[in-house]
């Protein structure tokens, strides 16, 4: 048996990593959950977002914290225009063509940064990985409590854009009754973009948030996109706090996983989870209906 | 298929039969694996294009049929004739499994793309960590040329067979289109409600679709390990088939006869004029190909909804009357 200060210490850590999973999740959930589609293109946006992040610290030695702001504003503006004028008129209002469009798009953006950065694993260097804060008899690390810290301040303020702002009450009304958001003056177009752009603003801050300590190649997004599906699924496709809380679950089993069962059938654990949650209550935890 | 389209497959076959007395041999090597691509395709169509249920994970049925003809060979001495019958059956029973897990749990849209995403992802790890398939360094499969051993030595023998089974399938394809089980398959692709209420038996009907549709994928994997004699877990399950013959069957016309094999054709005709213009001084440059094939999902999605056949047939019915 193993002493309970290490299992403690691996359901915090789990819990800390898990935060950055709720993050992209939430992302994606909130896609889901106004525009009715799957983005397949989620996690090649947060390789983008890395790759952003990480040539920013290249070239002017910028703190990827520093740049969580200006690169969510650009990724929001990136995924808007997007939705726009790229994914929105070619899927001409039909789902089928939606889910080929965004994979086309993952395809696109996934080989782009393949033929830029060819297959190298880059990271920032340094030493963020070992930066250990002692709690109690825990070791934390300090990159994923400041991580943990900065998607609860995220999702607090998605909340009060979608709670109290006239865009969030224009983007609730869309999700729920399209056409009767229409006849209230509401342009669905553009709040179908906002609410992408706000996904992609999403994976732009969990980008700056894992790149200290983790590493970035052409081929990032996918495992954490992954991880992202089956967090949507678990907590329910389009349910805000089944993001986050299944994103903090998933955490805490890869990192009990990895404890018990090393490393290398943890991603394979990921991908049972998420095939029987489908097979078996394709709703979800929290999900009210597909 | 009207009596134009079937003109035009004659005509396309005979000409892929008549290639190997002219052309050179990249260019067999060429369509060789546009073929393979080709007849993968045309699994697809049966479940994508015709039933409506697209599947995102086809690699899972392709990289069965590949492993399962290398592994019987290698491991048990099993003729390749045989490994490729025993191919088809498992790629039918891993297709029907699939299907009896995903449609009983109602999985449509999205989720059911989802959900065969992540089964050859599954599949991939796996075949990747376990020695009998031969881990990561993958299988090889000993040289021996005889149309016993499904082996030849010239390019041109492999190619007639390829032109052989894909005709075979297209047969198969035209039949199924023409009849009961065409119809049905179209009504629950349209409308699944609306089948179920005209008394059509929409499970079966669609576990039909997958189990056949996995059947001939697979036997494109079992053709692919007889001609490459190598594979590993990222070729046989890897993400670029279930890519390729997604985007092959789509632009070439998805719930036409001959739309995955013009598609494939064309399809893997461009990527390699993009990959030789694109060759850049320090070689090539990974990806180009496939940042060309997505660019080309989405104008295809875009502009060219029922695909080159279905534009093609607007042009055939206008030049008809």
């Amino acid at each position: 048996m193993l002493p309970p200060e290490l299992i403690a210490e691996a359901v915090v850590n789990g819990l800390l990593a898990g935060a950055a999973y709720a993050l992209i999740a939430l992302g994606l959930t909130l896609v889901y959950g106004v525009l009715h589609i799957v983005n397949f293109a989620h996690g090649a946006m947060l390789t983008c977002a890395m790759f952003a992040a990480w040539g920013l610290h290249a070239a002017f030695g910028l703190d990827p914290y520093l740049s969580i702001l200006p690169l969510a504003a650009i990724f929001f503006l990136i995924g808007y225009a997007v939705q726009r004028w790229v994914i929105g008129p070619a899927s001409h209002g039909d789902d089928g063509n939606t889910l080929l469009v965004t994979l086309g798009l993952a395809i696109v953006l996934e080989n782009a940064m393949l033929a830029i950065f060819r297959s190298d694993t880059r990271s920032l260097g340094g030493d963020a990985a070992f930066d250990v804060v002692e709690l109690g008899p825990m070791l934390l690390s300090r990159p994923r409590l400041i991580g943990f810290i900065v998607v609860l301040l995220t999702a607090a303020l998605l909340w009060v854009l979608l709670a109290r702002t006239d865009t969030g009450r224009a983007i609730r009304a869309v999700a729920k009754e399209k056409r009767g958001a229409q006849f209230c003056g509401i342009d669905p177009q553009h709040i179908y973009a906002v609410t992408f752009g706000l996904g992609a603003a999403c994976v732009a801050v969990a980008a700056c948030l894992l790149l200290p300590t983790f590493y970035v190649n052409p081929r990032v997004g996918n495992a954490f996109v992954l991880v992202a599906f089956t967090i949507v699924v678990l907590g329910g496709m389009g349910s805000i706090p089944g993001a986050l809380i299944g994103g903090l679950f998933i955490g805490v089993v890869e990192g009990l996983g990895g404890l018990l069962l090393g490393d290398s059938l943890g991603q394979l654990g990921i991908f049972l989870i998420f095939i029987l949650v489908l097979l078996l209550r394709p709703t979800g935890l929290f999900g009210a209906g597909a | 298929m009207d009596r134009r389209e079937a003109v035009l497959a004659a005509a396309l076959l005979a000409v892929l039969a008549v290639a190997p007395l002219v052309a050179s041999n990249i260019l067999l090597n060429f369509l060789v694996t546009s073929l393979i691509i080709a007849l993968a395709a045309q699994g697809w169509n049966i479940l994508g294009g015709y039933a409506g249920q697209f599947s995102f994970g086809h690699a899972a049925f392709f990289g069965t049929g590949a492993y399962a003809t290398a592994v019987l060979q290698i491991r048990y001495g099993v003729n390749a004739w045989v490994g490729l019958a025993v191919g088809i059956a498992l790629g039918a029973a891993v297709g029907w499994i699939i299907g009896v897990l995903s449609f009983r749990a109602r999985l449509r849209g999205s989720y059911f793309a989802l959900v065969t995403l992540a089964f050859a992802e599954v599949l991939r790890i796996l075949a990747n960590a376990s020695d009998f398939t031969g881990g990561a360094a993958g299988l090889l499969v000993k040289l021996e040329p005889g149309i016993g051993n499904l082996q030849f030595p010239s390019r041109a023998a492999f190619l007639w067979l390829l032109v052989l089974v894909v005709a075979g399938v297209l047969g198969l394809t035209a039949w199924i289109a023409r009849g009961r089980l065409g119809a049905r398959l179209v009504a629950v692709r349209e409308n699944e409600d609306a089948a179920r209420a005209l008394g059509v038996d929409v499970l079966r009907t669609k576990l039909i679709a997958i189990a056949l549709s996995g059947a001939i994928t697979a036997a494109a994997g079992c053709l692919y390990t007889q001609n490459f004699l190598y594979l590993d877990a990222n070729i046989a399950y890897g993400t670029w088939i279930s890519v390729e013959v997604l985007i092959a069957a789509i632009l070439g016309g998805a719930g036409t006869v001959l739309g995955p094999v013009i598609g494939a054709l064309a399809l893997h005709g461009l990527g390699e004029i993009v990959k030789m213009a694109l060759h850049g001084a320090a070689g090539p440059v990974p990806g180009v190909d496939l940042i060309f094939f997505g660019v080309l999902l989405i104008l295809g999605v875009a502009f060219l909804p029922t695909g080159v056949m279905g534009g093609l047939r607007r042009v055939l019915r206008r030049g008809a009357r």
